[in-house]
């Protein structure tokens, strides 16, 4: 990869390798420690690892985003409680309270951060990736979010309102994108395939339907 | 506190490069060090806000060069020295050499689903609602030196709320072991000009959350 450098360095300075033994030594001589003294089971570890790795990813948020696509109530529920409209569906594992949906339109685009921290709602996006943590991300979501948008190839027209939203409680959010033109035959399933995590965050939009196999 | 993690609006971090195809975890101790945590906060060890201003609380040097899953380690450090789970001599040997402290419960494969899902933070309110949509509200210019959920970029600031969320349990206090202390919770919105001054892109509006102690009417 061409940038492998730059990633190199904005990315993985934590992995040079004498950085990387020492976080890894430390990192087991406490997990060791918490064992031994019963506060945590190792095999539990393992468990909640395995769910993030296997089950926990944006294909849970992109699954709600479809379904507000093409059911109306079910949109309508969703923009008045986002926790009850997810939790109504059933499928996937019991989403915490204070998740609230926030809807693009031609006139409003969404975008959210956590300024102070990294506050993301991971149990319909997952992990939040390394760029949501980073502080380029947080500094400048608030200030410029068209600066940002720009880095991810992005322009909205000039006169969409660009609304951002800062994590700063407990609520979580995510964004409900605008549904691609040409789809509107299109199955929920497949209607899912098009929406990205970074359209759920702001800082993409959906797939166009060429962009699908 | 006015601290480095506090970076709303600040200039010359560059630009946001994001990973493609990123994996979950970049090395298997960053999954060890989320699940410990979720492991630990299942136990009632602490709370989510300890842990954020544990992190708070690093030297801002160390803040910036650690990558955030080490930060999550150093945080969980602290916590577990100040508040007497572990010794420093046990964190140097990798052996416990004391039993543990009594905990409220332990994590096991067999609650795994509950201790995913994160617990509520509504708790039941402690006076009425002072604000409701459409009000216009100032918020405070407060520099504490414990953990604040009111970003410094947005103190002394005009905005309008614009949902209530109920009451939450307030960070501000279960940070510094004073209780949940509940308190309402607001999303406030502003306009960009009254964040950034009179060159700011007209078309952005910025919302955070904020608990009424934050805000005075206006």
């Amino acid at each position: 990869m061409a940038n492998n450098d730059h990633d190199h360095d904005h990315h993985h300075d934590h992995e040079h390798r004498s950085e990387l033994s020492e976080t890894q030594l430390r990192v087991r001589a406490l997990e060791t420690v918490l064992t031994e003294k019963g506060y945590i089971d190792p095999s539990a570890l393992d468990a909640i690892i395995e769910a993030y790795e296997t089950k926990i990813g944006p294909r849970n948020g992109a699954v709600v985003v479809a379904r507000a696509w093409t059911d109306p109530s079910f949109k309508k529920s969703l923009l008045e409680d986002a926790t009850k409209a997810v939790a109504s569906m059933g499928h996937m594992s019991r989403v915490g309270d204070h998740l609230v949906a926030v809807e693009n339109t031609p006139k409003r685009h969404n975008m959210i951060v956590c300024t102070l921290c990294s506050c993301y709602p991971w149990e319909v996006l997952g992990l939040p990736p390394v760029w949501y943590k980073s502080a380029p991300y947080r500094s400048r979501a608030v200030k410029d979010p068209r600066g940002v948008l720009n880095d991810f190839g992005i322009a909205l027209p000039k006169d969409t309102e660009v609304r951002v939203w800062d994590s700063t409680a407990e609520t979580r959010f995510i964004v409900l994108p605008m549904r691609p033109a040409g789809t509107e035959d299109w199955s929920e399933d497949k209607l899912a395939d098009l929406v990205t995590r970074d359209s759920m965050i702001g800082t993409g939009l959906p797939l166009n339907p060429g962009e699908v196999k | 506190m006015d601290g480095i993690h506090d970076m709303g609006g600040m200039d010359g971090f560059g630009k946001v490069e994001a990973e493609q195809n990123e994996p979950p975890f970049h090395a298997p101790w960053e999954g060890r060090v989320l699940a410990m945590q979720r492991a630990m906060g299942y136990a009632g060890a602490w709370h989510i806000d300890h842990s954020r201003f544990a992190q708070e609380k690093l030297p801002p040097a160390t803040y910036l060069t650690a990558s955030y899953y080490q930060r999550w380690a150093l945080a969980m450090e602290s916590n577990v020295l100040e508040r007497g789970y572990v010794t420093r001599e046990e964190l140097k040997a990798g052996h416990a050499l004391t039993p543990g402290k009594p905990l409220p419960r332990k994590l096991t494969p067999d609650v795994i689903s509950a201790g995913m899902s994160r617990s509520s933070f509504y708790r039941q309110q402690q006076g009425p609602q002072r604000f409701k949509p459409g009000d216009r509200v100032r918020t405070k210019n407060i520099h504490p030196k414990t953990h604040t959920r009111l970003p410094r970029y947005t103190r002394g600031k005009v905005g309008v709320v614009e949902m209530c969320h109920g009451c939450h349990m307030y960070p501000d206090s279960v940070a510094t072991d004073q209780g949940d202390n509940p308190q309402w919770l607001y999303t406030v919105v502003f306009d960009s000009r009254e964040l950034w001054g009179p060159d700011a892109d007209p078309t952005l509006k910025i919302s955070i959350d904020a608990f009424e102690p934050y805000l005075d009417p206006e």
